[in-house]
């Protein structure tokens, strides 16, 4: 009961086949080999397996393959930026944001939505936007931290480059 | 977490199309919409439809449009992030964008749609009880009819709706309603984020100088569906909202809501916070303007 499924994955499209009851978590880790995105929970409560579908922030472990055709997906392996860290994964370094990094993939993906949408969020912002990212080491303070730096950091490069987008 | 078993999934155009698709192949079926509970019953409680129609391919179900009559329509494929950031829904009825706001998280509600969380029929679903207040229709279609029904009737008990087996909820539908409609929904559960109402209430007033026009409060999570406080909002009809008057129509909507004890909590103790959060929702609701942050919106809730 294989489908084909024509998705756009990390920028390149590609043809998978699948079946439709496969998960999108599954289908990434297992039928394309992109292991950066986790498993935590599997019921949608700690966003370990969040991608970006269509630019949208979801949970990887709810959605099934029969939904996804024409679908566009970024997962944590397209954040980099050609050979360079993303200032998101920049600041987590350097602000120690990961301890061990389980939860790390899907923090980045989703505070890279958050920053898509708002460039300059506050601290209470931040929270509201990562409520739905559980992490069990960092007690969330460093993580909240690095994804100031990196939004200070995204718009110091905007303004460097004249506004224009990265 | 276990595995989905397979299935096939279908993926039709049209409500037409997807509701002869769910007579032809009988029996068993399961219509989809975010798959936020739908997937979750899937890998958590080993439920196993013998195929899947997909109705998130039908356009004309997304999406929320203002009338020329003055109403709102709600599609039922709308995803509750949409309804939470919604420029006309947060401006008419911050009340309900807050509600869908309490739903999840962000990557749950990018999924979650609002008419599968109808159609879901979960006692507490948070959306419930605000589009209890605004006297919502739910729209209905199948391959060869369509109906209208008060929100408040679709719903018969947990996980039990009016819908036939072909039939697909299309369509909320908000009556036009006074400019001056005020609101507020209090989701009261002991986390901040990513809970279930322990007690959910809603209440929209049309107020001229304090003195309550038009009264409705509803309640999530105290009855086998969301409830109506009849009794409550006839307490505070024509009445000049003020604390005593709060506190009456409060201590009747706790008398009247039917809470069981469960996991959660003791039926006492919710029928307590009826009372109390009742009272709050409606001193809360002819504060303007309303709360402008989650944080102000937390101290007003626990005031």
């Amino acid at each position: 009961m294989k489908k084909k499924i024509a998705i756009t994955l990390n920028g390149e499209r590609v043809a998978v086949e699948a079946p439709a009851h496969r998960l999108l978590l599954d289908l990434l880790r297992d039928e394309i080999g992109l292991t950066g995105t986790k498993e935590g929970c599997g019921t949608g409560d700690c966003g370990a397996c969040t991608v970006l579908l269509n630019g949208k922030p979801v949970n990887s472990c709810l959605i099934l393959a029969g939904e996804l055709d024409g679908a566009d997906i970024v997962t944590i392996e397209g954040l980099k930026l050609g050979s360079e860290f993303h200032p998101l994964q920049q600041a987590f370094i350097q602000d120690g944001g990961a301890q061990c990094g389980y939860c790390t993939p899907g923090m980045l993906m989703m505070s890279k939505a958050l920053l898509d949408e708002n460039p300059d969020p506050t601290e209470e912002e931040i929270r509201f936007a990562l409520s739905g990212n559980l992490c069990r080491c960092t007690g969330y303070v460093k993580i909240v931290q690095a994804v100031r730096d990196a939004a200070a950091a995204l718009r110091a490069a905007r303004a460097a480059a004249g506004g224009q987008e990265r | 977490m276990r595995r989905p078993e397979p299935v096939e999934i279908y993926t039709p155009a049209s409500v037409g199309e997807a509701s002869a698709l769910m007579k032809k192949l009988g029996a068993g079926g399961r219509f989809l919409a975010g798959g936020t509970d739908l997937v979750i019953a899937m890998k958590e409680k080993g439920l196993s439809p013998k195929y899947i129609v997909d109705l998130k391919r039908i356009p004309s179900l997304s999406g929320i449009r203002e009338q020329a009559d003055g109403s709102i329509v709600i599609g039922a494929l709308t995803t509750m992030r949409e309804v939470e950031t919604c420029p006309l829904i947060v401006r008419r009825f911050p009340f309900l964008a807050r509600s869908a706001a309490e739903v999840g998280s962000i990557q749950i509600r990018n999924r979650a749609t609002i008419g599968g969380n109808m159609a879901n029929a979960t006692p507490s679903a948070d959306v419930a009880p605000s589009l209890l207040v605004l006297d919502t229709q739910a729209r209905i279609a199948a391959e060869d009819h369509e109906r209208t029904v008060a929100l408040e009737d679709f719903f018969r008990g947990p996980g039990q709706t009016v819908l036939g087996s072909d039939e697909i909820l299309c369509e909320l539908v908000i009556p036009p309603s006074d400019r001056r409609l005020v609101g507020e929904y209090i989701k009261f559960s002991p986390r901040e984020m990513m809970d279930l109402a322990y007690v959910g209430v809603a209440v929209a007033l049309v107020l001229n100088d304090r003195r309550c026009e038009r009264a409705r409060i509803a309640l999530g999570a105290v009855a086998p569906t969301p409830l109506r406080a009849r009794n409550a909002e006839a307490i505070l009809l024509n009445q000049v909202l003020n604390e005593e008057i709060a506190e009456k129509a409060a201590a009747a909507a706790a008398s009247e809501c039917k809470p069981i004890s469960d996991v959660r909590s003791s039926a006492a103790y919710r029928r307590e916070m009826v009372r109390a959060m009742t009272k709050r929702a409606l001193l809360n609701a002819a504060l303007a303007p309303p709360p402008a942050s989650w944080a102000e919106r937390r101290e007003r809730r626990y005031r």
